[in-house]
């Protein structure tokens, strides 16, 4: 497959790999904030191509993995009504709520639908006009257009039987949370490539230079995130610290114009929840006024929920880079794929879920 | 949840609301939003997420990149120690996960 397969060429690999050995001189810690990066990083064993001084940690950014408990829980509650039909993308189905997941509300007679888009979940409120058809819109800044784009084009057609249930949430702020945290082991990130295809990249600038810490655009192949690390560790190694794009045949400076144009007409930032790390001051997108009509939380009128985690699952310190998945006393015993404590172990971009599928045998220790 | 994916444009069509377009992923066609794309022609590779096309993919800077890391391919052989394959869960015969000496197949 054109642009996939020759990211993935092994000598390329290797040869990343030996640029990376030569110019490490000194221990570092990166992170790559993508979900979709973790689960290459575990899956092709990239940490065991770099030099033992390179610590890799794994960050926040899956939508699955942060979404918070109480929005599941509100997300159930309306899928659980007889004249609603809930659209979704699959990997929400099976995150746990406190009491139950929407899978289990489906396999009750709940009419719970996974859809491709969310454009497909308009197409269903223009064909049923007798049900409520919800749309869960969870994600990052990579799927605020669509999801914008869905709320435009229901507004257009005149729907009065579509909404969306909204938990989207935005990179930089929680990588802000992160470096500005006195736990913080984070010297250098990899930014979320997608994300940036969509946003572009200027609004990393500024966190570069307070923070001090090299911010490298990388992209979903092995050899993309192997060569973000190279490039990141360059800068660690020379005391620089600014903003460089890895990813420049899929990510423009200024992003997408037209998509964020769109995203700002329909959304507004929002302080928001992230699931096991807590509330980050304008982290989020909710719905501007003008689309409240839209909004599965008003028109169902539902109360706030107050849901408790699970005391065992430390999801919140893996999100933030502090712990590894394996070192959950619950890892691969009570917590599986199968049976999730937490959401991590249920998203194949969650890192619990990636070590469990990939790297639960490996044996080089966390350091 | 960030997944995209590359496919190439094989029509356009104008008269819909949003602009749509047929994309195809190895072979497999789906109908995708092309709204955000205006400058995409049929040929053209876009980058994918959820049906929607979120950017062409710049073949000029996708050459640069190859051609860079061609350069560092040929240097491999000189500068690179002995390193495994990727991780992908596999087992040998015997139930235990591959050693590292033993050379492994790239997926």
């Amino acid at each position: 497959m054109k642009y996939v397969d020759e990211y993935r060429s092994e000598q390329a690999a290797r040869a990343l790999s030996a640029e990376i050995r030569k110019a490490t001189t000194q221990a570092w810690t990166i992170m790559e904030i993508c979900g979709g990066q973790t689960h290459t990083i575990v899956k092709y064993g990239i940490e065991d191509l770099l030099p033992p001084s390179i610590t890799l940690v794994h960050g926040p950014g899956c939508p699955v993995c942060v979404t918070p408990l109480e929005i599941i829980d509100k997300a159930v509650a309306i899928a659980s009504r007889p004249d609603v039909l809930f659209t979704s993308f699959g990997d929400m189905l099976r995150v746990p709520g406190s009491a139950q997941d929407l899978l289990s509300v489906k396999a009750s007679g709940g009419d719970v639908r996974i859809v491709y888009s969310p454009l497909d979940a308009v197409s269903l409120a223009e064909r049923l006009p007798d049900k409520k058809v919800i749309f869960f819109a969870v994600g990052f800044e990579t799927t605020a257009p669509a999801n914008a784009m869905a709320v435009w084009r229901a507004h257009e057609l005149g729907l009065t039987n579509f909404s969306i249930l909204c938990s989207h949430v935005l990179v930089p702020p929680a990588m802000e949370a992160i470096l500005a945290s006195p736990t913080n082991l984070v010297q250098g990130f990899l930014a979320a490539g997608h994300v940036c295809t969509v946003m572009g990249y200027e609004e990393y600038i500024p966190i570069a230079e307070r923070y001090r810490v090299p911010i490298v655009v990388t992209g979903f192949e092995p050899v993309d995130i192997l060569q973000g690390i190279a490039m990141t560790v360059r800068q660690l190694e020379s005391g620089t610290s600014i903003v460089e794009n890895q990813y420049s045949r899929a990510v423009r400076r200024d992003g997408n114009r037209a998509a964020r144009e769109l995203v700002r007409k329909v959304f507004e930032p929002t302080d928001r929840k992230w699931r096991g790390i807590g509330e980050i001051p304008m982290s989020g997108y909710r719905l501007r006024r003008e689309f409240s009509s839209f909004d599965a939380e008003t028109v169902f009128e539902l109360q706030d929920i107050t849901a408790e985690e699970s005391p065992l699952c430390i999801a919140g310190q893996v999100l933030q880079g502090l712990k590894k998945p394996h070192e959950c006393s619950a890892f691969g015993t009570r917590c599986t794929p199968e049976k999730p404590l937490g959401a991590p172990m249920v998203s194949s971009e969650g890192a619990c879920a990636a070590y469990y599928h990939f790297g639960r045998f490996r044996t080089r220790p966390a350091s | 949840m960030c997944l995209a994916i590359p496919g190439k444009v094989l029509e356009i069509d104008r008269t819909t609301q949003p602009t749509m377009g047929t994309v195809s992923f190895a072979g497999i066609q789906k109908r995708v939003c092309i709204e955000w794309v205006p400058e995409v022609k049929v040929g053209d590779y876009v980058l994918v997420h959820v049906g929607f096309a979120l950017n062409t993919i710049d073949e000029q800077e996708a050459l640069e990149t190859l051609k860079l890391l061609s350069e560092m391919g040929d240097l491999a052989g000189e500068l690179s120690p002995q390193v495994p394959g990727p991780a992908d869960g596999s087992h040998g015969e015997d139930g235990r996960q591959e050693s590292k000496d033993r050379p492994r197949r790239t997926p």
